[in-house]
């Protein structure tokens, strides 16, 4: 059986689940949630290149490079969110995140 | 069942990148989370180079795990977090998270068996990849992003630059009682208010005059 794209959208699938999971997993952690949030762009990209390649389609290629640059972005703010969060309160458990509605 | 060798390296890489996913969301040590989130990033770079996408691969490698992968290191170390003290009640919804990823991981999984290509769909493409050989992956992406897709690819850059710009605003802070160089102060200081010529009789001292500034 040659790999074709079932197998790489179930690798992709497999991942994202895991990126979910991990977020209930680690509901007080926001350092493992971002990581999450990472995993599931990553399945995302790995979704636009397994139909990219096996449909002959250059844009979902350019595509995965726009999640891409938007994962970054929201990486960078995330983890300044969190610094400055833990400045304010010196912790990070998100339970009590609600606190800093005004 | 003989495997080739190039589906076999799929097998390696998508094990590795699926162990790996395991890895980040239940290690103990978040810094070892990290590390097997830079090892998924790399192994799915791999899975990019086996299906063609070479340029978004060597992508993946510079910016996931040269610099995301970094930043979430850099931000990890510098806080000083109680983890176990996070830890605590990890379980209380695991049986809750485990129900939806699996209903989640049979949804997708049924989806991708159950689903195929419609005949007209390699008609339909929005940009063909290019069938000559002799046009690489980055050259051929590079011939898209600058002509077709060439506003959205500067809108972004213009995300890049404002979350490089929130990021600052964000965590740059003025502390009170810092003593810093003031240039500008500095620059402006004239000779008449920076030092007095006082004539001193011998024998009589002087009394200072007071400082002005």
């Amino acid at each position: 059986m040659t790999v074709g794209l079932g197998h790489y959208l179930t690798v992709a699938a497999i991942l994202f689940v895991f990126g979910v999971f991990g977020i209930f997993l680690n509901r007080k952690n926001v350092i493992i949630i971002l990581m999450s949030v990472e995993l599931m762009l990553l399945a995302v990209n790995i979704n636009l290149v397994a139909f990219s390649t096996f449909q002959g389609d250059m844009a979902g290629q350019v595509l995965a490079m726009f999640v891409l640059t938007v994962a970054a972005a929201e990486a960078a703010i995330g983890l300044a969110i969190l610094v400055v969060y833990f400045r304010s309160r010196g912790s990070i458990a998100v339970e009590d995140i609600n606190q800093m509605k005004g | 069942m003989d495997i080739s060798i190039p589906d076999m390296v799929f097998y390696l890489f998508a094990s590795i990148t699926v162990a790996s996913g395991v890895l980040v969301i239940s290690a103990r040590n978040p810094v070892h989370s990290v590390l097997w989130l830079i090892l998924a990033f790399f192994s799915a770079a791999g899975l990019f180079v086996l299906m063609g996408a070479e340029f978004l691969a060597m992508l993946l490698v510079v910016v996931y795990v040269g610099a995301v992968a970094v930043l979430f290191l850099f931000v990890v170390m510098m806080l000083d977090i109680n983890f176990s003290e996070l830890r605590q009640g990890m379980l209380q919804h695991l049986p809750l998270g485990g129900l939806i990823g699996f209903v989640l991981l049979g949804e997708l999984i049924a989806l991708s068996v159950a689903w195929t290509f419609g005949d007209d769909v390699a008609k339909n493409a929005a940009s063909p990849t290019p069938t000559d050989p002799a046009v690489t992956n980055t050259e051929a992406l590079g011939q898209l992003l600058y002509t077709d897709y060439i506003f959205i690819f500067q809108t972004a850059g213009l995300i890049l630059l404002v979350a490089m710009i929130g990021a600052i605003v964000l965590t740059l802070r003025d502390r009170p009682g810092v003593r810093k160089q003031n240039i500008g102060a500095q620059v402006n200081r004239r000779p008449e208010e920076a030092f007095d010529l006082v004539d001193v009789e011998s024998g009589k001292g002087v009394s200072l005059p007071s400082k002005k500034g």
